[in-house]
This record gives C-alpha cells, sequence and structure tokens, in this order.
C-alpha cells in the first residue's frame, strides 16, 4: 500500500521534475559549480568571457589569449569564451537572467542610467580618466562600469589608386568637393560605384555617425542636439551627413541597385578598384586591406581619409572606444573578471592586432593610422551632463527617428533614388519629429 | 479514463459483462487494489502533465506576459515596467508608419488569391489522368519542401540586376521588361508577393488535390452518362465538393499575408517600402527597444487573425457538401 503511494508520487515528481529540468536548461549554461574566487582577491576559479568577435574565437586568437591569460595567473582554471553571433540582440535578451557571463561587452542599447543594475563598477571614473580614454559613454554618476577594448577614428575609406587616377590627390575640404571628387570618379568610368552605401546590409548606413562632431569640430554636437528642435539644417552634424548621402544618391554617384548590395563582396570591390569609396570605421581598414590582398590587388591602395568637411582650415576627426568591457553584477567571480579585463587592455596586444587606438591615454598607434593621425585633429566627444545621461536616447526613441538605427538613412537613400521627398522636406519632417520626441521625452 | 483502466485489466474481465467491465479490480477486497486502480486511473494524466506543461510554460506563458508587456513602456531590459494603459494600443493605429504596413499586406493578399487560383487549376489538371502524373506533383510540391531563408536567398541572386531572371529575359529578346526586380520601389512589392506565391502554391495545391480525390468516383460516370464536359464536370462537382477546403485556403492566405516575414526580410529587410507588419513588430522590439509597443503589434495581429476566421466561420459555414 505504502509503496504504491509512494509509485505515485514518484511519478508525479518525475513529470515535475523533467518540466523543472527544462526550465532550467533554458536559464542555466554560463556559470559553473567551481566558479568561487577566493575571497582574497587573487584571480582563481573560472569566468565566462562573452564576445562579438566570433570571427577571432573561430581563427583560435582567443585560445591564445586565454592561454597567456592562464599562464600569468595559474590558479585560474578556465576561461570559457563564447562569441555571441548578433551580439546587441542576443545579450540584451540574456540580460533580463542573471547569467550573462562574467566579462561581457556593454551592449549599445544599455542607457547610462541602467548601468549600475546590470553591471559591477569599475572605479572611480576620475580616477580611471587618468588611465584610459573613451570611458565617458558607460560612466553614470561619477562611477565607470566599462572600458573600451579598442579605439576607432572615423574617416573615410578609400582606394587610393582609384581616385588618384581620377586625378584626384587633394583630399576634398567639403562635402560639394567630395560630391565633385566621386563624379570624376565616375566620369573616369568605374565597374561598381564610386560610393558604395552596403544598403543591404544596413549597419553599414550606421558608420555615418563618424561624421557627428567631425563636421562642426564640436565635441558636444550631440548633447546640443537634445536643445534644438531642428537639428538638420544643411550646415548641422546631422544634416551635412545625411546631405551629403541624399546628394550622392540623388546624382547617382552610388550604386544602382542598393538593395542587392553585399557586404562580403564589397571587400574585394573596393581591393581592386571597383568600389571607390565607402564610408567606414579605421576599424574596417585590416579586413578591406586582407581583402584587396586575397584578390591579388595591393593592399597599400587602401587608404583612409579625413571626413571632407573643415573647420578653421583643418580637419577633424572623432575618435571613441569601440565596445565597453564590464563585469556582470551578478558575476561569482569578479576578482578574476576584472584581472581579465586588465589584462586584455595592457597585455593582449588586441588593439595593436586590430589596427585600432589603444584605449590607454600612452597606448601606441599602429603604423596604418599614423599618417591619417598627422592630417587631422582628434576629438574625444564629451559626455552628456549630469542627470542628462539619457536624454539623447530618450528623445531618440520617442521620436520614432532612432538615430541609432540604420532605417531613418535607408529611407533617405529610397526618397533620394524615387525623389519621392526633396532634402529640404526630409529635413523638415526629421525636425518635426525631433521636436515632437523632445517634447515627449520633457526636454 | 474508463478506457484505460479496462484496457489494463482486460484479462481479467474477458468473461465479465459488458457493465463490470471497468469495476471488477474494485471488488478486490484490500487496500493494495483500490490504490492499484486509483493510480491507474491517474496515468493518462501523469502522462498528459509532461506536454501540458511544457505547452503552459512555452506558449500560454509568453502569451500571458505579452499581454502585460503591451500595456507597459517596457525596453526590454528596464528592472522596471511602468503600466500606461492603452497609450501602446493607440499608437499602434495612430503612426502612419504603422498603419503603412497593412498597405503591404495587400500585395500578398492578391498574391493568395492568385496562389489559389493556380493552385485549384493544377489540382484540377491533375486529377485527371496526365502522363508522369507523380512527377508534376512532386515538382509543383517541392517549393514548399525548401526553408524560406533558403528560398529568400535563391531569388536574391534570382532577382538580382543581371542575375537569372534577367539573363533570361535577355536571350529571349525581352529585355525591355528589365527592372530592378527589388530596387524599383513600384516594383519590389510585386516581386517578394510573387515569390511567396511560388513558395506557397504546393501547399494549397496538395489540400485541393486531397479534397478533389476524395470524391466518389461514381459521381463523374453519373455525369459523364448525363453528357458532362471537362467544364462541367469543375464547376459543378469539383468545385462545390470542396467549398470547405477553399474557405480553409482563404483563410491561411488572409492569415499568412498579414504575417510574412521570412522572404521580405532575407531579401530586402523591409527596406524600399517592402517593411511588413511582423518585420516592424520586430524592428520595435529589437532595434527600438520599444517591446511594449511591439507586444501591442502582435497583439493586435493575433486579434486581427483571430476575426478573419470567425469571420470565415460565419460566412462560409462548415455545411455538409451534398451532392446528390
Amino acid at each position: 500500500m505504502f509503496p504504491q503511494k509512494r509509485r505515485t508520487r514518484l511519478m508525479a515528481m518525475a513529470a515535475a521534475t523533467s518540466i523543472l529540468a527544462l526550465t532550467a536548461a533554458c536559464s542555466g549554461g554560463a556559470s559553473g559549480d567551481e566558479d568561487e574566487a577566493a575571497d582574497d582577491g587573487t584571480p582563481s576559479g573560472s569566468i565566462t568571457v562573452l564576445t562579438w568577435r566570433t570571427d577571432r574565437v573561430e581563427d583560435g586568437t582567443f585560445d591564445k589569449y586565454v592561454e597567456e591569460f592562464k599562464a600569468k595567473y595559474p590558479e585560474v582554471t578556465d576561461v570559457k569564451v563564447e562569441g555571441v553571433k548578433d551580439y546587441e540582440g542576443t545579450i540584451k535578451t540574456r540580460m533580463n537572467t542573471d547569467e550573462y557571463g562574467d566579462v561581457l561587452a556593454i551592449p549599445g542599447s544599455v542607457t547610462p542610467d541602467q548601468l549600475p543594475d546590470f553591471f559591477e563598477p569599475l572605479g572611480d571614473q576620475a580616477e580611471m580618466e587618468k588611465e584610459y580614454r573613451w570611458i565617458n559613454d558607460k560612466s553614470f554618476e561619477g562611477k565607470t562600469y566599462g572600458i573600451p577594448v579598442v579605439g576607432n577614428v572615423q574617416g573615410v575609406l578609400y582606394n587610393k589608386r582609384v581616385w588618384e587616377e581620377a586625378g584626384v590627390t587633394e583630399f576634398p575640404t567639403t562635402p560639394q568637393e567630395y560630391l565633385d571628387d566621386l563624379q570624376a570618379i565616375k566620369d573616369k568610368g568605374i565597374a561598381v560605384a564610386p560610393l558604395y552605401t552596403n544598403y543591404k546590409d544596413s549597419w553599414a548606413l550606421s558608420q555615418w555617425d563618424g561624421w557627428r562632431g567631425a563636421v562642426t569640430a564640436n565635441p558636444d554636437a550631440i548633447n546640443e542636439m537634445t536643445q534644438s528642435d531642428t537639428p538638420w539644417t544643411d550646415d548641422s552634424d546631422y544634416g551635412a551627413t545625411d546631405g551629403t548621402l541624399y546628394d550622392a544618391v540623388a546624382q547617382g554617384l552610388t550604386e544602382a541597385d542598393p538593395t542587392t548590395t553585399d557586404w562580403e563582396g564589397s571587400k574585394r570591390m573596393i581591393g581592386v578598384g571597383e568600389i571607390a569609396t565607402m564610408q567606414l570605421g579605421s576599424w574596417a581598414i585590416p579586413q578591406m586591406a586582407a581583402a584587396a590582398e586575397a584578390a591579388g590587388a595591393d593592399p597599400e591602395d587602401i587608404g583612409y581619409m579625413p571626413i571632407p568637411v573643415q573647420v578653421d582650415g583643418k580637419f577633424h576627426a572623432v575618435a571613441g572606444g569601440d565596445y565597453n568591457l564590464g563585469i556582470n553584477v551578478n558575476s561569482k567571480n569578479k576578482a578574476t573578471a576584472r584581472a581579465w579585463i586588465d589584462w586584455f587592455n595592457h597585455e593582449s596586444g588586441y588593439s595593436e592586432a586590430e589596427v585600432g587606438l589603444s584605449p590607454m591615454i600612452d597606448g601606441a598607434v599602429p603604423a596604418a593610422l599614423a599618417s591619417f593621425m598627422e592630417d587631422v585633429e582628434l576629438i574625444t566627444m564629451n559626455p552628456a551632463p549630469e542627470g542628462k545621461e539619457s536624454l539623447f536616447a530618450d528623445i531618440d526613441t520617442a521620436s520614432g527617428i532612432v538615430t541609432t538605427d540604420p532605417k531613418y538613412r535607408l529611407q533617405i537613400i529610397d526618397d533620394a533614388r524615387s525623389g519621392a521627398r526633396t532634402k529640404e522636406q526630409i529635413f523638415d519632417d526629421l525636425n518635426a519629429k525631433w521636436a515632437e520626441g523632445r517634447a515627449d521625452a520633457g526636454a | 479514463m474508463t478506457t484505460a483502466s479496462s484496457s489494463v485489466t482486460g484479462q481479467v474481465a474477458a468473461n465479465a459483462a459488458e457493465p463490470d467491465l471497468a469495476r471488477p479490480t474494485r471488488k478486490v477486497p484490500g487496500g493494495a487494489g483500490s490504490r492499484s486502480a486509483w493510480y491507474r486511473r491517474l496515468t493518462p494524466y501523469l502522462f498528459l502533465l509532461v506536454p501540458i506543461g511544457l505547452l503552459l510554460l512555452l506558449t500560454y506563458t509568453p502569451v500571458i506576459n505579452m499581454f502585460w508587456y503591451s500595456v507597459t513602456d517596457w525596453d526590454g531590459l528596464d528592472k522596471t515596467k511602468n503600466f500606461i494603459g492603452l497609450d501602446n494600443y493607440v499608437e499602434v493605429f495612430t503612426d502612419p508608419d504603422n498603419l503603412r504596413v497593412f498597405y503591404v499586406s495587400l500585395f500578398y493578399i492578391v498574391g493568395s488569391l492568385v496562389q489559389m487560383a493556380l493552385a485549384l487549376y493544377f489540382a484540377t489538371i491533375l486529377s485527371f489522368k496526365v502522363r508522369f502524373k507523380n512527377m508534376w506533383k512532386g515538382i509543383l510540391f517541392f517549393p514548399y519542401l525548401i526553408n524560406g531563408v533558403a528560398i529568400g536567398l535563391i531569388f536574391l541572386n534570382f532577382l538580382k540586376p543581371g542575375g537569372g531572371l534577367d539573363t533570361v529575359l535577355l536571350n529571349t529578346g525581352l529585355e525591355s521588361l528589365i527592372h530592378q526586380w527589388t530596387g524599383d520601389p513600384d516594383v519590389a512589392n510585386y516581386s517578394l508577393a510573387a515569390v511567396s506565391v511560388w513558395r506557397y502554391t504546393g501547399l494549397t495545391f496538395v489540400m485541393f488535390l486531397g479534397a478533389i480525390q476524395s470524391i466518389n468516383s461514381e459521381i463523374y460516370e453519373a455525369a459523364a452518362l448525363d453528357g458532362a464536359n471537362r467544364w462541367h464536370e469543375f464547376w459543378s462537382i469539383i468545385l462545390p465538393s470542396i467549398r470547405p477546403i477553399v474557405g480553409l485556403a482563404f483563410i491561411l492566405g488572409i492569415s499568412g499575408s498579414l504575417s510574412v516575414f521570412e522572404i521580405p526580410f532575407v531579401m530586402t529587410n523591409g527596406a524600399n517600402g517592402t517593411e511588413t507588419f511582423v518585420i516592424r513588430t520586430v524592428w520595435m522590439a529589437f532595434q527600438r527597444n520599444m517591446v511594449g509597443l511591439a507586444s501591442a503589434m502582435a497583439v493586435v495581429l493575433l486579434l486581427f487573425v483571430l476575426l478573419v476566421t470567425w469571420l470565415q466561420r460565419k460566412l462560409v459555414p462548415e455545411e455538409e457538401v451534398d451532392l446528390t
């Protein structure tokens, strides 16, 4: 009698457990059992590192980093590196649980006021600024939550040979000159396009954000935008950027059918000179040079020029951090996580390997960028004033424009091709939406 | 429950009278026996527990959460979700950008009508005696077996400038017809709807064919004796017989048209005026970070589909088909 009853219970429990197990399987994962670190702060045990560089995980670069890290800290048993595809979207969803690794890059959609909810403070901002650059964006109320792994400068990627063959030897100094030069390249004859938008891989259009700040040489350009009802004018940062894009498309200086562009293919095309120019950050230089070499062209042809606007006779380029590494606030092994971040910035050699600027103030400039750095004056964008850290994002979302998303630029290209709206109409619409967004966000 | 218990005890009760079938074990004196019966009757429920548990966990909980999110201003990350009433629903129906996607759905609705016509045509022809019948059936059904993403990629290459379609047109002297199939905003939605038709015609075709083949062949014979030709057979026998299936295909077509996703997402990513309702919902949730509003859009889509289904059942009642 009793055993029978127990068996029933057991079965019910078994069924219930199987459900629980499934639930657990969904949320479990990242943290192992031997995570606990010694409390004295010596790095030990194991950590999980989430990275967006799936390519560097696959080609074994990260294995090498892990080996070196473990050699330095022998008590560390394991560093699990997880390469995450579609990093932004995946990580944002995972951050609704507690299990999002120990070290991870802070997704762009995390607003500053959300930082303390999800990430461990790494130190006082004032203190850390003595050592690191570009930690503004990921700081909140005097605390810093993330350190960039590498810095990018923003300019325009071009094929030197093609530009020179079209008779252009000086960098354009105004958007109009830039368009004229592209026209000259078109007149000379080019296989695909003088300027390739990569419309289909729409993220590439976000790279035009590299113009922000460089146009007016104003490190407060973004902050001042929250105070303006008309940020799209012919001379403003956004106006010059989106206006140049509009004009280039309307004048037929871009590819004929943008809906069929091909990012991987574009690397080869600019290498062999079928494309003359692309709007990309400095991070793209090594990729394009490698593709040029693979296609049998000269990697030296890949050049990097400043944004075609001068203020007081000088070019300006915005420098900023790539993804910032932070520590999961729920991590059980924060000491080791911190050691990884410090080691990664100081000793891994990652920033040089990626042809980027070091996040450290006294870091070295890679050779490929040296000549570019001589032509331009670097700007680092100022942080939002205290209490207004989320204001830009709030207005941006409320307005429905979402400048952080390429969608509105896709629309600009559509309109430039079809002529559905003139540049002025587009600017008016954007300004009206922005003003509405400001009202909604209480700016 | 009784069936389970009777099958278990079937051998004991083999000779028992019919009404007693389920009872013998209960008559056995002693606690163990009655426990056993109780436990055995519970068995089917225990087996059900797992699928129902999974259903609750993976379908109903998320849906209930979605209803909750749809009345909040959640951004997908914040620890707090503020209740904002029906604001999201108002926004779904007042933002002109949100309304435009319904216009795009019209292309797919028209496409689904074309698809039904084509499917009916092929199903009727292949229900008669045709050479290589099975091969034709296979060819028509095959596109449905291909993954939607793969189809998107295939057609991306087929429709790109200088791609397959342009080459064919060029070689047949029809180069005046060449367009930018996805690049021209006036043509893009037609191209995408046509790909959708290509993909789903096979499914509709098989549904129609199955229904047509279930028609009793004597009816055709009787009709032939009365001097009916093929057209009469189609109009008076085939179409009335498969009316419920046509109704079903229509509903699937409408609800499918409202929730088109894969093909335009892969081929144009919703750019160039091809954004559909679901693409916009996904964009709203994961790019604009307005999970609340996106949930409201998902709820609206759900209600739309329920409404269409309800309408269809009102307009085309499931009556018994009677051909006599």
